[in-house]
C-alpha cells in the first residue's frame, strides 16, 4: 500500500485523533493488513503515539499485523455452528492447510479467521471461502472445498 | 423516493404521506425476495436477479413490484420468495425456478405448488402466516420486513412510518414521551433487561449541555443474529426509534453502533439517513419543531466487550473499547462525559410502536413483569432454524415445538441456552417456563438478546460450557484481575473435566472462583462469565460426574474419552466409512463388517457421519474400553 492511498485515507477522515479506529478499518478494509509502516505514518498525521496506535490494532478482531493470505477463509465458530461440529472444520483446515485461525499457511495461499454467527445458521457449520459460503460441513466435505480452492 | 422535496412542517409531512399511500395500490403484486444473511447463504441474490431479468422479458416488470427485503424469518428453508398481497410463500426457491412463478402465479394467479411449505400432515400450506413456524409467532416488531424494501423510504412511510415521530415532536412533550415510555413497561432487549423509561428519564435529567442516544448494533452474541434482522431489513424503525428518543431526552446527536462484520445492515442504514437529511427529516429545525438531531454511524470494530456501554462509549471516543468502573452511570456520565442513554437495536425498534398505538397497547402484550414482544434466534439442534418473534409469556416448549417444529433428525432434547455468554442452559424439565425476564433468570439463565440455542443428546454439556468460557477468554479485556485470571483458571478445570483428569474437587473449585468472579469483577462481563458453567452444573451435574468417575462423555464429544467402534451385527459393509477415512483406520471386505484400527484412528467423527441413518453401525465407546481391549489382545498375543 502506498503512503499516498494511505494519505488519502487520512484525509478523508481531516486527520482526526477521534476517527482513529476508523482510519485503521479503512487501511484494512483496502490493504486486508496493517504494515508497521502505515501504523507509524497514521501516528505522525494524528499525532497519536505509535504505542496508542498499535494497542487498537492489537486489540480490535478486525485487524490484522501480519499480510493475509490468496484466499480467505472464515470459519463460523458460532454457538450454533459449535454444536453442529465446526470444530471438526477447524481441525480439518488445519490437516489440509497447517493453520489455526489467525494465521496464514507459508506458501500464503489461505488465511483463518474464526467468525461469530453468520446468520446462517441453518447451513451450519458454515465456512465462507473469499465471500462464498458452504455449508453442512463434513469433514470430508470441507477437504473438497479446500482441495478445489485454486 | 417520489421527489426530493424538503419537508418544512408538520402539513408537508402528511401530504407527503398522503401522497405515497395514496399512490399505492394495495391489490399490486409484488414479489419480496429474501435477502437475510441465511437466505443469501443460500444464494437468494441469484434469484433476485433471475427476477429482475424474467420480469422484464415477460413484460410483467411495469406491473409488479419487486424488492429484495430483509430476513422473513424462515431461515430453514431459504431461498423464501413471498408473493403479496396474498401472501404466497414459496420456500427452496432456486434462479431455476423463476420462470414458472412468473408464468403461473404472477401471470396466471395459480400456484406452483412444489415450492410450498408441506406440513406433517403432507398437505401443502400457500399462505405464510398459515405455516406453523409462523402461525404461533406474534410480529409486531419484526413482521414488515417482507414488506418493506430497507431503500426505500416511502414503503416504510406508507406503512406509518415516521408518523410516530412527527406526532412525539409534535403534539407531545419530551416528558410525555418519557411517560410514556415508561408506563409501557418497555424493558432494554439487548440482555439486562432495564426498564427504557427509568433510563430515558436518568439521562434527561441532570443538567447537560449535551446529552448522547446510542443504539447497541454490536450484537456481541456469537450465536445470535436478530440484531442484524431488523437493522438490515427495516433500519427506519431503528433511527426513528433513536429520533424519538433524542427528543425525549434532550439529545441533539445520536450514534450507531454496528459491528463491521454487518456492512448490508450499515449501507441500509447510511442510505436511510441520506435519504432522511435530504427530505429534512433528519437535520436543523427538523419539520419546523425547533428539534435538531443528526445519526452517526459508529463501526464496531470487533470486540465483545465493547457491546458493554461504558466500553461502547469509549469506543466511539476513538479508544479502545474497554469498560471502566461504573461509580458513575453512563446516563450522568457516558460518552465525552455527557448524560448518554444506550438501548438495544430491538429497544429502539418497539419505540415507534409504542408512540402510536399507546402504552395500553403494548402492555396488553406480554407478562406481569415483561412487555410486549421478544425475537429470538433460534438455533442449533432444532429443525426450524430461523428468527422468531413471540409475545413475553410464551413457554420455551411453545417456542421449540410448535415454531421450532421440534429437534433435528427427531433426536432427543437435551437443554436451550438462552443469554449466550452471559446466559444458562434450561433442561427439559423446566421448558414450561415462560419467556420472561424475571423468570429466566430465577432458573440461573438470563433474557440476553435473544440467542435460543437448542441442544440435542448428542451435545456435552461440559463442552458447552468450555466453549462460551473460551470465547470469554479471547474476549476478555484483561483489565481486571477477576475476569482475566477467574476465566482462564475455570477454563483450566473444565480441561480437565474434557480431559478425563479432573477430580471431584474440581466441582468445588469452579463454585468458589465463579463466585469470586460475580462479586468482584470490574463489568458485566466477568460477572456473568461463570453462569454458562454454573447453570450446567446445576442442571446436568450427573455429565460432570460422568466424566470425573467414569470418564465417559455422555454426549459423545469430547475426543479424549471416546472412542469408535463398528457394529459387527449391524454393519452393511457398504464401505462409506472406509472411503472418507482419512488416515486409512478402517477395513474390511465389501458386503462383510469393516473394523476401526483405534491406534491410527484420529476421532474425525467421519465415519460416524457417514454411516446411513437406517444403518448407524459406527458407535461412540469409552476410549477406556478400548485400552482394555487392547491391552487384552495383546496380552493373548503375547502368550
Ligand atoms: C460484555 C458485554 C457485552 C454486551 N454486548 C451487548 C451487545 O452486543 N448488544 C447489546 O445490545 N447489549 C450488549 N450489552 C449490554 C449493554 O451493556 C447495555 O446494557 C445495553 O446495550 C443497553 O440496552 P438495553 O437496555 O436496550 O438492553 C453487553 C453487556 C456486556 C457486559
Ligand atoms: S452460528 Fe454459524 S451461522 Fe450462526
Amino acid at each position: 500500500m502506498t503512503q499516498d492511498k494511505i494519505d488519502q485515507i487520512i484525509d478523508k477522515f481531516e486527520a482526526k485523533p477521534r476517527a482513529l479506529i476508523m482510519i485503521l478499518m479503512d487501511i484494512q478494509h483496502h490493504n486486508r493488513w496493517l504494515p508497521k509502516e502505515a501504523l507509524e505514518r497514521v501516528s505522525e498525521r494524528l499525532g497519536v503515539p505509535l504505542a496508542k496506535v498499535q494497542q487498537i490494532a492489537a486489540f480490535y478482531k478486525t485487524f490484522s499485523l501480519v499480510p493475509k493470505g490468496d484466499h480467505e477463509l472464515h470459519v463460523c465458530t458460532g454457538t450454533s455452528c459449535h454444536l453442529r461440529g465446526a470444530q471438526k472444520v477447524l481441525d480439518t483446515v488445519y490437516e489440509v492447510a497447517g493453520i489455526r485461525p489467525g494465521e496464514t499457511d507459508s506458501e500464503s495461499k489461505f488465511s483463518l479467521t474464526a467468525v461469530n454467527c453468520m446468520g446462517a445458521c441453518s447451513l451450519g457449520p458454515v465456512m465462507m471461502v473469499d465471500g462464498q459460503y458452504h455449508g453442512r460441513l463434513a469433514p470430508s466435505k470441507t477437504e473438497d472445498v479446500l482441495k478445489n480452492v485454486k | 423516493m417520489s421527489e426530493i422535496e424538503k419537508l418544512l412542517n408538520p402539513s408537508d409531512f402528511e401530504a407527503f404521506q398522503k401522497k405515497i399511500v395514496e399512490g399505492r395500490d394495495p391489490n399490486r403484486t409484488a414479489v419480496a425476495v429474501c435477502s437475510g444473511p441465511g437466505c443469501l447463504a443460500y444464494a437468494s441474490g441469484k434469484v433476485f436477479d433471475r427476477f429482475k431479468v424474467e420480469l422484464l422479458e415477460s413484460g410483467l416488470a411495469e406491473e409488479v413490484t419487486l424488492a429484495q427485503t430483509g430476513c422473513h424469518g424462515f431461515c430453514e428453508r431459504g431461498p423464501s420468495v413471498v408473493i403479496l398481497p396474498d401472501e404466497i410463500c414459496y420456500l427452496r426457491v432456486s434462479p431455476d425456478d423463476v420462470k414458472e412463478i412468473i408464468e403461473t402465479t404472477l401471470r396466471g394467479g395459480g400456484i406452483v405448488e412444489r415450492l410450498l411449505y408441506k406440513g406433517e400432515d403432507g398437505l401443502p400450506v400457500q399462505k405464510e402466516s398459515d405455516i406453523p413456524f409462523y402461525k404461533h409467532q406474534q410480529k409486531v416488531v419484526f413482521g414488515d420486513n417482507k414488506r418493506i424494501d430497507p431503500r426505500s423510504i416511502d414503503d416504510y412511510i406508507a406503512r406509518g412510518g415516521y408518523t410516530a415521530l412527527v406526532k412525539a415532536i409534535t403534539t407531545m412533550s419530551p416528558e410525555t414521551v418519557i411517560a410514556e415510555v415508561k408506563e409501557s413497561g418497555l424493558r432494554g432487549r439487548g440482555g439486562g433487561g432495564f426498564p427504557a423509561g427509568a433510563k430515558w428519564e436518568a439521562t434527561a435529567k441532570p443538567p447537560a449541555d449535551t446529552r448522547y442516544v446510542i443504539v447497541n448494533a454490536d450484537e456481541g452474541d456469537p450465536g445470535a443474529y436478530m440484531d442484524r434482522g431488523i437493522l438490515e431489513g427495516n433500519p427506519h424503525s431503528v433511527i426513528e426509534g433513536l429520533m424519538i428518543g433524542g427528543y425525549a431526552i434532550g439529545a441533539n446527536e445520536g450514534y450507531i453502533y454496528v459491528r463491521q462484520e454487518y456492512p448490508l445492515a450499515i449501507d441500509n442504514v447510511l442510505y436511510a439517513l441520506e435519504v432522511l437529511r435530504e427530505i429534512g427529516l433528519l437535520g436543523e429545525n427538523i419539520l419546523g419543531t425547533g428539534f435538531n438531531f443528526d445519526i452517526i454511524v459508529h463501526k464496531g470494530a470487533g470486540a465483545f466487550v465493547s457491546g458493554e456501554s461504558s466500553a461502547l462509549m469509549s469506543a466511539i471516543e476513538g479508544r479502545v473499547g474497554e469498560p471502566r468502573p461504573k461509580y458513575i452511570r453512563t446516563s450522568i456520565s457516558g460518552l465525552r462525559g455527557k448524560p448518554s442513554c444506550l438501548n438495544n437495536v430491538e429497544t429502539w425498534a418497539n419505540v415507534p410502536l409504542i408512540i402510536n398505538k399507546g402504552a395500553d397497547w403494548f402492555k396488553s402484550i406480554g407478562t406481569e413483569g415483561s412487555k410486549g414482544t421478544k425475537i429470538f434466534s433460534l438455533v442449533g439442534n432444532v429443525k426450524n432454524t430461523g428468527l422468531v418473534e413471540v409475545p413475553m409469556g410464551m413457554t420455551l416448549r411453545q417456542i421449540i415445538f410448535d415454531i421450532g417444529g421440534g429437534i433435528r433428525d427427531d433426536k432427543e432434547f437435551k437443554a436451550v441456552q438462552t443469554g449466550g455468554p452471559s446466559g444458562g442452559v434450561i433442561p427439559e424439565d423446566m421448558l414450561d417456563l415462560h419467556v420472561d425476564y424475571d423468570e429466566l433468570y430465577a432458573a440461573g439463565s438470563m433474557m440476553g438478546s435473544g440467542g435460543m440455542i437448542v441442544m440435542d443428546k448428542d451435545t456435552c454439556m461440559v463442552n458447552v460450557a468450555k466453549y462460551f468460557l473460551e470465547f470469554l477468554s479471547d474476549e476478555s479485556c484483561g483489565k481486571c484481575v477477576p475476569c482475566r485470571d477467574g476465566i482462564d483458571q475455570l477454563l483450566e478445570v473444565l480441561q480437565r473435566l474434557t480431559s478425563g483428569n479432573a477430580l471431584e474437587e474440581d466441582l468445588e473449585l469452579i463454585e468458589d472462583i465463579s463466585l469470586m468472579m460475580k462479586e468482584c469483577a470490574l463489568c458485566g462481563l466477568g460477572q456473568s462469565a461463570p453462569n454458562p458453567v454454573l447453570s450446567s452444573i446445576k442442571y446436568f451435574k450427573d455429565e460432570y460426574i460422568a466424566h470425573i468417575a467414569e470418564k465417559r462423555c455422555p454426549g459423545g464429544v469430547c475426543k479424549a474419552l471416546i472412542a469408535y467402534t463398528i457394529d459387527k451385527e449391524k454393519c452393511i459393509g457398504c464401505g462409506k466409512c472406509m472411503k472418507v477415512c482419512p488416515v486409512a483406520a478402517i477395513t474390511g471386505e465389501k458386503k462383510s463388517p469393516h473394523k476401526i484400527n483405534n491406534a491410527l484412528c484420529v476421532k474425525c467423527d467421519s465415519c460416524y457421519q457417514e454411516c446411513p441413518a437406517k444403518v448407524q453401525a459406527v458407535t461412540k465407546i469409552r476410549q477406556a474400553d478400548v485400552i482394555t481391549a487392547f491391552a487384552t489382545s495383546e496380552e493373548a498375543a503375547n502368550e
